[in-house]
């Protein structure tokens, strides 16, 4: 028997797919098959994901997405359903960072975080849910943080939401376990990504020195793990999360 | 076409996988069909696709036997 990746016939909604591991998932879900639907938030952003797609010969799309907004969230889940068929895998990737020390920080850096990186899960999961129970088979995998489980100075709001969707996966797999629908979620290590290029050098090369692997990961190798849970090969691994970051951090 | 009564035993014998025989006006869907509370927001999105209407959550969770669910749909789309 050979690994079953295939991902033919089914549809992908990935968020947050312009740039960095969000592209890169959304490429190799559409390379294994599927239908992938990318977002971003700007129009310019989602023409461009549609562009890349069409010259992969990936079946899909790219949309304008909100998350932060319930009503951008429902009305695109009709769009695809009308368009595409409803995504049977998920994969919650949307994130922001507005570090500042706690003492210093706003309630606006606070929220924002909360509601894009977090509320944001919740409303995905629970928009998509409906047709995974009834289809008895779907795949949701959230994109959290080695920083959801070290803690990182700067980052408590950040972190907060890295680490509680975790909790939200494990909680969600134990509701709709039954039903065939996993939930996973990927917690990447410093990937070289937009998000890390702009930390000091000094400040990466102190971070090399704590990467047993002893370099910054590829939005790729981050894409391979998603893919794999996204895939039957993956299909017994639920609520959990997988740690990829060269072996800074060693859960 | 059936009558809303046989429409919904059927709905509720399909989703709970019971016999249409067992699924009694005054059963409960928890107590005496063997639901488990995830089976109860599949039977009611089962209930909202085959009357093509919206139950809202507050009254979903009303829904707790046959004949509940017989009379919300007469109530709300007879």
């Amino acid at each position: 028997m050979t690994l079953q990746i295939s991902l033919e016939g089914k549809v992908a909604l990935v968020t947050g797919a312009s740039r960095g591991i969000g592209a890169a998932i959304a490429n190799m879900l559409g390379g294994m098959g599927a239908t992938v639907i990318g977002t971003a938030t700007s129009l310019p952003g989602a023409e461009k994901i549609s562009t890349r797609f069409a010259d992969a010969g990936i079946a899909g799309a790219g949309k304008v997405l909100d998350v932060t907004s319930a009503e951008s969230i429902s009305e695109l889940h009709v769009a695809i359903k009308n368009e595409f068929g409803a995504p049977a895998i998920l994969v919650n990737n949307a994130g922001i960072t507005k570090d500042n020390l706690l003492m210093r920080m706003k309630d606006d850096e606070w929220d924002s975080v909360v509601s894009t990186n977090l509320t944001a899960v919740y409303r995905m999961s629970k928009a998509c849910l409906r047709d995974m129970t009834k289809a008895r088979w779907g795949r949701i995998i959230n994109i959290s943080s080695v920083v959801g489980s070290m803690g990182n100075a700067g980052q408590s709001n950040y972190a907060a939401t890295k680490a509680g969707v975790a909790g939200f996966a494990r909680s969600l797999a134990a509701e709709v376990g039954s039903r065939g629908i996993t939930i996973n979620t990927v917690a990447p290590g410093f990937i070289d990504t937009d998000m890390t290029k702009v930390l000091p050098e000094a400040q990466r090369e102190l971070l090399l020195g704590k990467i047993p692997l002893g370099r910054l990961g590829s939005p790729e190798e981050i894409a391979s793990v998603v893919s794999f849970l996204a895939s039957d090969a993956g299909g017994y691994v639920t609520g959990e999360t997988i740690h990829v970051n060269g072996g800074m951090y060693m859960a | 076409m059936s009558s809303i009564e046989e429409r919904v035993k059927k709905i509720v014998a399909e989703q709970l996988g019971v016999k249409e025989e067992d699924v009694k006006p005054e059963a409960s869907f928890v107590e005496d069909l063997g639901a488990d509370s995830l089976d109860t927001v599949e039977l009611v999105m089962a209930l909202e696709e085959e009357f093509e209407t919206e139950i809202p959550d507050e009254e979903a969770e009303k829904i707790t036997t046959v004949q509940l669910a017989i009379d919300y749909i007469k109530d709300n789309l007879g």
